[in-house]
C-alpha cells in the first residue's frame, strides 16, 4: 500500500488519538488472571461489625492512604425510637482507632462500614471528562493515576463520599477493592483483617462463591437505592436510618 | 459528614468560572439584539458588548486551569474526551464559541476599520493591523456587504451557541444527581437567564463608564433600552429562581431539612441578604421605578448605576451560593462543613481578584486596538461634509 506524505500527516494524529483511547482503559495487568471471568462486589454483614476499625487501619497501610483521607471507614449510628430519620452519627478518624464508649442513652447503637460501592452504573465514571475513571471488565471502578486531571468532578458526583483527591498525587483516589490483591487470588486487605467476617469479598460470576447462597437466603440492601447506581456493595442488616 | 467531605473540592475559582462565562453569554446576547433583532436603540453598545464578551471569554478557562490538580494534562479533554461527561464538552463548546462565533464576528465587523487602520497607522501598530487583516484588504462595497451578511449569519448561529455555552455550564451542576442542591433540570435555564442579566448589566455599566471617561454624553435612549431589557430578563430570572425555591419548600424531600438549615445559617448572608434581597429584589425594584415613574435623566443614570452594581454583586452571590453552598452540607444530610478561603494561595482570594480584574485589562487593550465607537476625527469630517 502506498501512502503519500499528505495521507501520513492525516493518519498520524488519528493513530495517536486511537492509541490514547486504548491506553486510557487498560487496568493493571496481572498474568494468569482472566478479567472477564469475574464480577466483583462486597458483602457487608453489619450485624457482625464491632467497630474495631481494623479494616480502616489495614486499608491505610495496604494502600498508603494519607492521614485525613479514607478509602474505607466505619460509622457509628445512634437511633432513637422517636427520631428514626434523624440519627446521630460519629466516625472519629474514620473509626480507625475504634470508638469511645457511647454516651447517648436510649435507642440503639450500631456500626456501618463504608467504602466504594463499586457501582455498575457509577456516577463518578459517567462524569470523568477524560475517562481516567472507568469500570474494569471485572466490575471494579478504577482510576488511572497517570491520566486523571484532578478536576474533582468525580468527587462531587459520588453520592457516597468515597472519593478524595490525594494531596501527594493531586489525582482522584478511592477504594480499588485491592485490585492488586484480588487479581492474584487474594482477598481485600479489609476483609482479610476483619475479625468478625463482616466484610466478605464476593465474585458474582463465580458459581461457587458463597455470596450466591447468602443472597438467596437473606434480605440485603444497597445504600441510596433511589439513585440507581447498581451498587455492588450489599448490606445485610441495614437499618433504614443509614445514609 | 462522610469523612472525605470535610474538605471542599471546588473553590472560589469555580465560583468565578460560571460568573465569567455568564458575562460572556449575556453580553453576546445583548449584542445580538442589535444585529439580528434590529433593536436600533442599543446600537451604541453593540461593539462594546462583543469586545466585553471576548475579554471575559479569554479569561474564563484560567480559573479552571488553576484549579486542576494536573493542568498539564488538560489537553487530554480534546484528545480523549469522555462522551458521557458533561465537563468533557467544555473544551469544544469553548473553542467553538471563541473561534467560530466571537472572534469571527468581531473580525468581520471590524474588518473595514482594520484595513483602514493598517493603511493609516505607522510603526508597530501598522504591523499589528496588517496582521489582523489576514491578508485581505478588499473593502469594496460588495465585500463589505458580504461581511455584513456573514456577520448576521454568525450572530444567528451565535445566539444558540451562547445559550449552549452557559446552559451547558448550568448542566454541569444540574446533572449531579448525588447533590440535591444542584440536581435540577431548572439549573441550566436559571444559569442562562442569570447570565443574560449579568451580561446586560456589565455592558450597561461599561458603556456608561466609557462615556464618562471619554467625557461624552450618554445616549439615554440606548441606556434606557438596555435597562428595560435588564428589567424584563431579571424578572424572568427571579421567577425561575423562586419557582425552584418554592418547589423545594413545597416538595420538602429528604434533603430539605438539611438544605433549609443551611440557608438559615451558613448561607443566610450570601443567599437571603445579598443574593435575594440586595442583589435581586432591590435592583428589580429600582429598575421598576424607572419604568413606572417619569424620572429625570440624572436620576435614571444614578438608578442604573446602582441597580447595575447590585445586580453584579447579586449574580456573583448566586454563583457563590450554588458552587460553595452545594458543598457545605453532607450528602448524608447529617452534618455541615465550612469553606476556608486562603488569601495568597493558588486558589485563594488574591488569585480570584486578579482573575476578576484581568478581563477588564484585556478589554482596555481591546478597546485601544479596536475602538468600539466611531473615531471623533472622522465623525467630525463626515459631519462637516454632510453639512456642506
Amino acid at each position: 500500500m502506498n501512502i503519500t506524505r499528505r495521507q501520513l500527516l492525516i493518519l498520524l494524529p488519528a493513530a495517536a488519538i486511537a492509541w490514547e483511547h486504548i491506553l486510557a482503559g487498560t487496568p493493571e495487568a496481572s498474568p494468569n488472571y482472566n478479567m472477564t471471568g469475574h464480577w466483583w462486589g462486597m458483602l457487608m454483614d453489619i450485624t457482625k461489625c464491632i467497630g474495631c476499625g481494623s479494616c480502616a487501619r489495614a486499608c491505610q497501610l495496604e494502600n498508603h492512604v494519607p492521614d485525613g483521607y479514607y478509602r474505607t471507614w466505619v460509622e457509628r449510628y445512634h437511633v432513637t425510637d422517636w427520631a428514626l430519620e434523624y440519627p446521630k452519627v460519629d466516625s472519629p478518624e474514620g473509626g480507625k482507632n475504634g470508638f469511645p464508649a457511647a454516651v447517648e442513652a436510649g435507642g440503639k447503637n450500631f456500626f456501618v462500614p463504608k467504602m466504594c460501592n463499586q457501582c455498575a452504573d457509577s456516577p463518578c465514571t459517567q462524569v470523568c471528562p477524560v475517562g481516567a475513571t472507568f469500570v474494569s471488565p471485572d466490575g471494579v471502578v478504577l482510576v488511572d493515576q497517570k491520566y486523571c486531571l484532578g478536576c474533582r468532578y468525580c468527587v462531587q458526583a459520588c453520592p457516597y463520599g468515597c472519593r478524595f483527591i490525594n494531596p501527594q498525587t493531586k489525582t482522584a483516589n478511592k477504594c480499588t477493592l485491592c485490585y492488586h490483591r484480588i487479581t492474584k487470588g487474594l482477598t481485600t486487605a479489609c476483609s482479610e483483617v476483619c475479625p468478625t467476617g463482616t466484610r466478605q469479598l464476593a465474585d458474582l460470576k463465580n458459581p461457587n462463591d458463597p455470596i450466591h447462597e447468602f443472597l438467596k437466603t437473606h434480605s440485603v440492601q444497597v445504600l441510596k437505592p433511589h439513585l440507581a447506581t447498581r451498587s455492588k456493595c450489599f448490606y445485610y442488616g441495614l437499618d433504614g436510618s443509614v445514609r | 459528614m462522610y469523612p472525605n467531605e470535610v474538605e471542599l473540592q471546588w473553590s472560589v475559582l469555580i465560583v468565578l468560572y460560571p460568573f465569567l462565562t455568564g458575562l460572556v453569554a449575556g453580553a453576546f446576547i445583548l449584542a445580538s439584539l442589535e444585529r439580528v433583532f434590529r433593536v436600533e436603540a442599543v446600537k451604541p453598545t453593540y461593539r462594546l458588548a462583543l469586545l466585553t464578551a471576548l475579554a471575559f471569554l479569554i479569561v474564563a478557562p484560567l480559573p479552571l486551569q488553576l484549579h486542576l490538580g494536573h493542568p498539564e494534562r488538560s489537553y487530554e479533554m480534546y484528545l480523549t474526551p469522555h462522551g458521557s461527561s458533561a465537563m468533557a464538552m467544555f473544551g469544544f463548546v469553548y473553542l467553538w464559541y471563541l473561534l467560530a462565533v466571537l472572534v469571527l464576528e468581531i473580525w468581520l465587523d471590524y474588518r473595514r476599520d482594520i484595513v483602514v487602520m493598517s493603511q493609516s497607522t505607522t510603526g508597530w501598530k501598522r504591523l499589528v493591523y496588517r496582521a489582523l487583516t489576514l491578508g485581505s484588504s478588499n473593502i469594496s462595497d460588495r465585500s463589505l456587504q458580504i461581511d455584513e451578511r456573514a456577520g448576521w449569519l454568525i450572530t444567528v448561529i451565535g445566539i444558540p451557541s451562547a445559550f449552549l455555552l452557559h446552559g451547558y455550564v448550568g448542566f454541569i451542576f444540574g446533572s449531579v444527581k448525588a447533590n440535591p442542591w444542584w440536581s435540577s433540570p431548572l439549573m441550566p435555564v436559571v444559569f442562562l437567564f442569570s447570565a443574560m442579566v449579568s451580561g446586560i448589566a456589565i455592558v450597561m455599566l461599561l458603556y456608561m463608564l466609557m462615556c464618562w471617561i471619554r467625557r461624552e454624553a450618554i445616549d439615554m435612549r440606548c441606556v434606557d433600552a438596555v435597562a428595560k431589557y435588564l428589567f424584563y430578563t431579571f424578572i424572568i430570572d427571579f421567577s425561575l429562581e423562586m419557582l425552584d425555591l418554592i418547589h423545594r419548600i413545597y416538595e420538602a424531600d429528604e434533603s430539605f431539612r438539611s438544605l433549609d438549615f443551611m440557608v438559615h445559617t451558613k448561607l443566610y448572608l450570601s443567599q437571603v441578604v445579598i443574593q435575594i434581597l440586595l442583589g435581586t429584589v432591590v435592583p428589580i425594584g429600582l429598575l421598576a421605578l424607572t419604568q413606572v415613574l417619569k424620572l429625570a435623566e440624572r436620576q435614571r443614570k444614578q438608578i442604573y448605576v446602582l441597580a447595575g452594581c447590585l445586580t453584579m454583586i447579586g449574580i456573583f452571590a448566586m454563583r457563590w451560593n450554588v458552587v460553595i453552598g452545594g458543598q457545605l452540607f453532607s450528602k448524608s444530610f447529617l452534618g455541615y462543613t465550612t469553606y476556608k478561603m486562603g488569601f495568597v494561595a493558588r486558589e485563594g482570594l488574591l488569585t480570584a481578584i486578579v482573575l476578576t480584574i484581568l478581563p477588564f485589562v484585556i478589554l482596555w487593550m481591546l478597546v485601544k486596538l479596536l475602538p468600539p465607537w466611531p473615531d471623533r476625527h472622522s465623525v467630525a469630517i463626515s459631519a462637516a461634509a454632510s453639512a456642506d
